[in-house]
């Protein structure tokens, strides 16, 4: 098995995997790693369920450190900084590399609050008030939202819900911002919206963003990765990246059978 | 074979119906405002209330509120958010137990911890504390029990975004979990003092019983459960029509305490 390494030319990688696997116990969810994430750009991450790309994208803001079995070997460089070393707190980690999940999820507090709640812990000593209007703004939500910033972030529709959560990652400043299938529980006026804002977030942060949907990765993404999985003769499934390449080359030229079948929707 | 289970469904009813009825009945013809404000009368006097008794099953019961709730919160959040998945299965496993332990067993454990030390000590004997102290041991694995439930309902995903935005554990349970939580938590300790105020038998002998107000916590305490295990089984007319008002409002407090509870949480679901 050869993994495609990709080195994009000219761009700083921002996030960097060295030979990482991912296990759960002994179970090996994610196999031997080589990727690097360019700086303001958007990298998407696709591939049949089951093939460790949400995995992977938790690694790089160590949220699996929540899941008891979890362990893993190799590298993950935020610049040139290993995420998993020893001396690194992973609340610090979190504090620079943001999240938004797959299903909506503010807090059960005001749209207001929610914005302030990262601020807060993060210990801003700043006007709050303009922090989250400022935050709001970058996510396109500032007005349908500006006369209500004291009602409950749960009365918004799923799609303002969605870009209240992008608010509130922006608002603790990270540097990059993770995106687990954003808009997989989005109608898809909410998720042209959300795919807009991406495109206008990129200029300040890097994004990586995991989707199943082929077109929202030509869409939104300037690089591509694919993955796929393989099991194994005792039934274990392990993901394994195919190809990383600019987002064009990998819809129009695919180098691997893999990613051209996947791609043309043969499988997955 | 339907009609059957309808009437089996009936009678279930009955005792409920039944109790409720015949302490309406006989308690609402003894009650009047001066069984809240009067102390217990002498055998053969008229009039006369229990107002010591509501106060002493207040102060025994705030007194269990105080040592379970706090200890109790605190032991579920350890379970919940904390202690490893096996530890947390035996902790848990502990907590069914002691939900099962007979109250009167509670009560000698009370007796032998609190009640004998303060004997030891020349404080006192039989007291206020001890039958808090053995209400608490009560009140305890409700609470646990009830606040796990509740912070295990907590999604996942509110945890995750709150430590995604780069906030500690302890920001996260504090700030983000047991709000979501407390409607919860509110409920299952009221339904924890509800159950403790109609207890008897670890009161008779932590407690004890008393003719006066209470004045200290380290004094025998008059409460309603006992005043009506004393009262109702005397052979004197007025004490026996007593026993029936303070079995009413008895009644009336368990019940209107456990309906709150419950409609505070549906209200939430």
């Amino acid at each position: 098995m050869v993994t495609q390494i990709s080195t994009m030319n000219g761009t700083k990688s921002v996030l960097s995997t060295e030979n990482l696997n991912i296990y759960y116990g002994n179970f090996l969810a994610v196999q031997n790693v080589w990727l690097d994430i360019p700086k303001n750009q958007v990298t998407a991450f696709i591939g049949p369920s089951g093939c460790g790309k949400s995995t992977l994208l938790r690694c790089y803001n160590r949220l699996n450190d929540l899941i008891e079995s979890f362990r893993a070997e190799g590298k993950v460089y935020f610049y040139d900084q290993n995420l998993y070393a020893p001396n690194i707190d992973p609340v610090e980690v979190r504090r620079r590399i943001g999240m938004v999940f797959q299903r909506p999820n503010p807090f059960p507090k005001s749209i207001y609050e929610n914005i302030a709640f990262g601020a807060r812990i993060n210990g801003y000593r700043g006007d709050m008030n303009e922090l989250v209007e400022r935050s709001l703004r970058q996510a396109a939500l500032w007005d349908e939202v500006k006369d209500k910033l004291r009602q409950s972030g749960l009365s918004l529709s799923g799609g303002q819900q969605q870009r209240l959560c992008i608010a509130r990652a922006i608002a603790v400043q990270p540097e990059v911002i993770l995106m687990d299938e954003p808009c997989s529980a989005l109608d898809p006026i909410s998720t042209a919206r959300v795919e807009e804002l991406i495109h206008e977030l990129k200029e300040q942060y890097t994004i990586v963003i995991v989707t199943h949907n082929m077109q929202q990765a030509a869409r939104v993404s300037d690089q591509t990765a694919f993955f796929n999985v393989k099991t194994s003769e005792k039934g274990g499934r392990t993901g394994y990246l195919v190809e990383y390449e600019a987002t064009e080359l990998i819809f129009n030229h695919p180098q691997q059978e893999d990613t051209k079948a996947y791609i043309s929707g043969r499988f997955g | 074979m339907t009609v059957l289970a309808f009437i089996c469904g009936i009678l279930a009813l009955v005792p409920l119906l039944a109790v409720l009825y015949y302490v309406i009945i006989r308690g609402f013809s003894s009650l009047n405002l001066n069984v809240f404000t009067e102390l217990p009368p002498t055998p053969f006097a008229k009039n006369g209330g229990f107002g010591n008794a509501v106060l002493g099953t207040l102060l025994m019961v705030s007194i269990g509120a105080i040592i379970s709730i706090p200890f109790g919160v605190l032991a579920a959040i350890y379970l919940t958010e904390f202690s490893s998945q096996k530890v947390a299965r035996w902790i848990r496993f502990a907590t069914n137990v002691l939900s099962g332990v007979p109250s009167i067993i509670a009560g000698v454990f009370a007796y032998g911890i609190v009640v004998l030390s303060l004997v030891k000590l020349n404080l006192g004997s039989y007291s206020a504390l001890g039958g808090g102290f053995a209400l608490a041991i009560l009140m305890l694995p409700i609470i646990v029990r009830t606040t796990d439930e509740a912070l295990q309902l907590v999604p996942q995903d509110l945890r995750q975004a709150s430590v995604g935005l780069g906030a500690t554990n302890f920001q996260t349970v504090t700030q983000v979990v047991l709000p979501a939580a407390l409607p919860a938590i509110v409920t299952g300790s009221t339904l924890a003092i509800a159950r403790a105020a109609g207890e008897t038998a670890p009161l008779i002998f932590t407690a004890l019983f008393s003719s006066f107000w209470p004045d200290s916590i380290l004094k025998p305490t008059a409460s309603l459960a006992v005043l009506v295990y004393n009262f109702a089984t005397s052979p004197y007319q007025s004490w026996q029509s007593l026993a029936w008002a303070a079995s009413l409002i008895l009644l009336l407090m368990v019940l209107t305490t456990s309906i709150i509870a419950r409609w505070v949480t549906r209200k939430k679901i």
